[in-house]
């Protein structure tokens, strides 16, 4: 994508009174060989197989290192108890990111989003979204054009690997992402849609990869929930009006420079936070042997 | 990067960087091999190394080498395809100068006795780059049928290879030239819109000064 800026989107929309999914369809299209139908077609394909892998969780299984399983179910549990502080949409939420979560650590099939670590974010988000409102499909293919436009803008000017950037780069770039895509489905404007994204990039910046063993497994499971749910009050907040004091694009660069400044051990290597704690070493320990 | 390198892929967990960009990898260097592989032996850096095992990175790799995509649900159960399928594998550490912390090194011997040295980081989010072949630089994703020409470093040879490829109507989409030292080895590695036949890749193995001529066609069948 020739786009360098969310601000660029955000111009175009406004000059061509296009949409914002628009806007990113037809660069996508005048760069690549693929027709307009087509690119549609693999989106859809693409929303369909987070749904097969959401429909797909087994809360039997447990991850090879067996850290990570069933807990999905638990919070499935508490929703149909009626016990949750947090209600009905967002317990469901985070439901659906757990075991979204759950799945890709047993490696089952999902769709990386941006990547397989923060896999859960966004369909965590958009299904329940769309199970929950009387949403056109078409709708939903269109908001994952708009968090793709989102992420593009962000792998282009920081990073979205935990190994380069971190977590923020990673569970803060799927929660920008997911942000923008329903603040659009929430009838935002393309203003709102990027400061959406910016409010929820904010709020993670800095997070560190750190995980336990070096596996997608603790913290990285349920950082899918904190990074859903951060999705949808930078959404609240963004549609009522309050709007991210830093411009947006200056927000994904501050990632980069905090990304860039961030020590190794605490960029997917295993080696700090989390990982070194007594007991996230003796889980290595217990895995090496 | 397009929006689907962005939303996708679709992949079997727990990496997209360790486990997606892995089996894409040793996919690619399958087909870059253009034969059945009956060795590798797979040296791994960094991060592949310290924490590959828990990401299936292993498992991941020898996956593509049998030819299996990123989302093919039998990559958990690789190392048995392999043995099944006659691939004799083994893993070592390795120190890559300068190398990106998702790296990789592979010495793979196909049916025919072929050789092919490659070394490819996995860039996150499931994309890759090949950046050396055979010893010498290259810099590609594979995600264009790519073209990698090895010969003699000398006057007319890219001229011979470009006019082949305007001839049948192929367009490059990128083009890089890489040489050991003046006259000596040199790497020309394109990338194009369009799929090259084997009859015009034949074609170039035969010219004088070429050495190796390695083709990465994305086509099913190939």
């Amino acid at each position: 994508m020739s786009f360098k800026a969310l601000e660029e989107i955000v111009n175009i929309t406004k000059k061509t009174d296009r949409p914002f999914w628009e806007v990113v369809l037809a660069e996508e299209l005048s760069e690549s060989q693929q027709t307009r139908a087509e690119a549609l077609a693999k989106m859809e394909n693409l929303y369909q197989a987070m749904k097969e892998a959401d429909q797909n969780y087994d809360s039997l299984l447990k991850s090879p290192s067996r850290l990570v399983g069933g807990d999905g179910e638990k919070i499935a549990r508490a929703i149909e108890n009626g016990t949750m502080i947090c209600g009905d949409f967002i317990g469901r939420v985070i439901a659906k990111a757990i075991k979204m979560g759950e799945s890709n650590a047993c490696m089952k099939r999902i769709v990386a989003a941006p990547t397989a670590g923060s896999c859960g974010v966004i369909p965590a988000v958009l299904l329940t979204y769309a199970e929950q409102n009387e949403i056109d499909e078409m709708r939903i293919i269109e908001a994952l054009f708009v968090a793709a436009g989102i992420g593009e803008i962000i792998a282009h000017r920081a990073f979205i690997a935990g190994a380069t950037g971190g977590c923020q780069a990673e569970i803060g770039s799927a929660s920008a992402m997911a942000a923008g895509a329903l603040a659009y489905l929430r009838d935002g404007d393309a203003d709102t849609i990027v400061h959406a994204a910016a409010l929820a990039l904010k709020s993670l910046l800095g997070l560190a990869c750190d995980p336990v063993a070096g596996l997608v497994e603790v913290p990285c499971v349920k950082r899918n929930v904190i990074g859903a749910v951060n999705a949808l009050t930078s959404v609240d907040m963004a549609l009522a009006g309050i709007r991210s004091q830093i411009p947006p694009d200056q927000v994904i660069d501050a990632m980069r420079l905090i990304g860039n400044a961030m020590p190794a051990a605490l960029k997917e290597t295993g080696e700090g936070g989390l990982a070194i704690t007594p007991t996230g070493l003796a889980i290595a320990k217990g895995l090496k042997e | 990067m397009n929006v689907f390198d962005i939303i996708g892929p679709i992949m079997v967990g727990p990496s997209s960087s360790h486990t997606a960009g892995a089996v894409k990898i040793g996919y690619l260097s399958n087909k870059l091999m253009g034969e059945k592989i009956r060795s590798a032996r797979i040296y791994l850096h960094g991060s592949f190394l310290t924490t590959g095992k828990g990401h299936g990175t292993d498992k991941a790799i020898i996956a593509g080498l049998l030819g299996m995509k990123p989302d093919d649900i039998r990559i958990p159960e690789s190392f048995e395809v392999a043995e099944k399928a006659g691939l004799a594998f083994a893993f070592e550490g390795i120190e890559l100068r300068d190398a990106h912390p998702n790296s990789v090194k592979l010495n793979l011997t196909g049916a025919s006795g072929r050789e092919l040295e490659i070394m490819a980081s996995s860039m996150g989010g499931g994309n890759i780059k090949i950046f050396q072949i055979d010893g010498l630089d290259a810099n590609f994703g594979g995600d264009l049928p790519t073209l990698i020409v090895h010969n003699q470093d000398r006057p007319g040879l890219v001229t011979e290879v470009t006019a082949m490829l305007s001839q049948k109507s192929i367009n490059i989409a990128t083009m890089q030239l890489y040489r050991s030292r003046r006259g000596g080895d040199a790497v020309m590695v394109l990338e194009c819109d369009q799929e090259i036949s084997k009859a015009s890749i034949s074609g170039l193995q035969s010219l004088d000064g070429i050495r190796k001529v390695t083709y990465l066609s994305l086509e099913e069948s190939a």
